[in-house]
């Protein structure tokens, strides 16, 4: 039996000063996976993963969250979605304690419960003893920590993630990576990457996009069939660029 | 969810030095404008005694305070609301609100009613100075409070406005120097007016504070106010909304 499908989104398209940035990219995430997007640089995936969170409107397309589509029914749809961005959305003169308990009362998380939900992503992202800091005076590892905190406070059943792990030290990066598995268990997590190796390790599937458009679709396992996955990803994006 | 974002804007403008700079500056300077008033009073009050119906206290002091904060707070919400919708575009903080689920009613009335209280605050800070009158004479409290009513609309119709501004714009300067223009246009027509029943004058909120400011509490200006401040947050929940909804 197949998991219940948590995210989809169909044809979606935005253009910018009348290029193609993401060009009919469709792609399908069901409960307890995890899906990487690949690509080089300016590929379309911060693009792609706004609209999936409705932070950029689609010029075309449909995205659909837990069966609500972000479009007409956007309060629905947002309250089971936690974002990351690329910049993690930080008020730096708030202290930890006071921006997580904002973002989860915009989560509409019960006063009764505001507690326990700070208590778990605090500790879930090792935060236990920064309450009390002011966000600007955190060094960059830990602040992209607290926008991790804030995007899983209200336990969401998509969590999106760009670029999660840039910025941290090694033992940072091992901790955010455990975390991520943990998430995987019982929520769809969709993340960005540049590190083939964070792909390798932590995702179920993998998608590529290029130029906007998506280039290949497929488990992990899949791709390493023949080697390594760097030799993969480069295989794929260098025969594509060639035949284009 | 309004109170929510209006409790947060709320703690961060305090948490802002800047804040604090202005609330001490502007309390300084009510103070001193306070204070020159009570002494020309006082030294033309010998030849007032001999008119019959000579201007009050009330009116010749805390009518032009008012006169003056009114005329502080057109160049001073600007500075606020750029903050509000713009700066939190510059500081990528905006993602944040648009992938909550809050609607844009919810944003725009949060932020004005949080940007609202403080501005109370300074309102109640200068109506306690106006209210020592009340120590030494018989100070006319209807028209104090008429007074106090009236800076309040005309606060809360800048605060509107600079919103739009704000909701406008990408650039926190460009939100303040527009809501700035904006109202001191605004204010400029009713300077200009030779009469006081032109069309023109009738659409600056200066115009109808004038009116509070003599102690007149008329429904007309009421409405004005009201519909002022409306239609601005309509115009900014409409703009947000747009935007949201429709790609550019």
């Amino acid at each position: 039996m197949t998991a219940p499908l948590t995210l989809s989104a169909c044809n979606l398209m935005r253009r910018r000063d009348n290029r193609l940035v993401v060009d009919g990219v469709s792609l399908e995430l069901r409960r307890g996976q995890v899906l990487g997007l690949l690509g080089h640089n300016g590929a379309g995936k911060s693009t792609t993963l706004q609209m999936l969170t409705g932070a950029l409107p689609p010029h075309s397309g449909q995205v659909e969250v837990c069966e609500y589509d972000i479009q007409k029914e956007p309060q629905k749809a947002k309250a089971c979605i936690g974002f990351l961005p690329e910049h993690p959305p930080l008020y730096r003169d708030m202290r930890v304690d006071d921006f997580l308990l904002f973002a989860a009362r915009l989560h509409r998380i019960p006063s009764a419960k505001l507690a326990d939900a700070l208590a778990l992503s605090k500790q879930r992202c090792g935060l236990q003893d920064s309450g009390r800091k002011i966000i600007g005076s955190l060094s960059k590892g830990y602040q992209q920590r607290v926008g991790i905190a804030q995007a899983i406070i209200h336990n969401p059943a998509v969590v999106v993630l760009d670029e999660p792990t840039v910025g941290l030290d090694p033992a940072q990066i091992r901790d955010i990576r455990t975390l991520i598995r943990e998430l995987g268990d019982s929520s769809s997590v969709i993340l960005s990457t540049h590190l083939l190796n964070e792909a390798e390790s932590l995702c179920d599937r993998v998608i590529i996009l290029q130029r906007g458009r998506l280039i290949y679709s497929g488990s992990s396992t899949e791709m390493m069939a023949n080697g390594n996955m760097e030799e993969a990803f480069l295989h794929i994006t260098e025969s594509e660029a060639a035949s284009a | 969810m309004i109170l929510t974002i209006a409790k947060k804007e709320f703690r961060s403008l305090f948490a802002a030095p800047s804040t604090w700079l202005m609330l001490a500056l502007m309390q300084f300077l009510f103070a001193w404008f306070y204070f020159g008033r009570i002494n020309d009073y006082l030294l033309v009050q010998a030849q007032l005694a001999r008119l019959d119906n000579a201007p009050g206290a009330t009116i010749s002091i805390a009518a032009p305070v008012c006169g003056m904060l009114a005329l502080m707070l057109m160049m001073l919400i600007p500075l606020f609301t750029m903050r509000l919708i713009a700066e939190e575009r510059r500081n990528q903080t905006w993602v944040l609100l648009l992938t909550a689920p809050v609607s844009s009613a919810h944003i725009v009335l949060g932020k004005f009613l949080g940007l609202m209280l403080l501005l109370v605050l300074i309102v109640a800070g200068c109506a306690a100075m106006l209210a020592t009158l009340l120590l030494g004479t018989h100070a006319d409290t209807g028209l104090l409070l008429a007074n106090i009513l009236g800076v309040l609309l005309l606060a809360a119709s800048y605060a509107a406005l600079g919103l739009y501004f704000s909701a406008l714009n990408k650039q926190p300067i460009i939100a303040a120097t527009g809501a700035m223009g904006l109202s001191f246009g605004l204010w400029l027509l009713e300077l200009s007016a030779n009469d006081n029943r032109g069309f023109l004058r009738s659409l600056s909120p200066n115009a109808h504070f004038q009116n509070l400011n003599m102690g007149l509490v008329n429904s007309a200006d009421l409405i004005y106010f009201v519909l002022f401040i409306s239609t601005l947050l309509l115009l900014t929940i409409r703009h947000l909304n747009n935007e949201r909804r429709n790609a550019s």
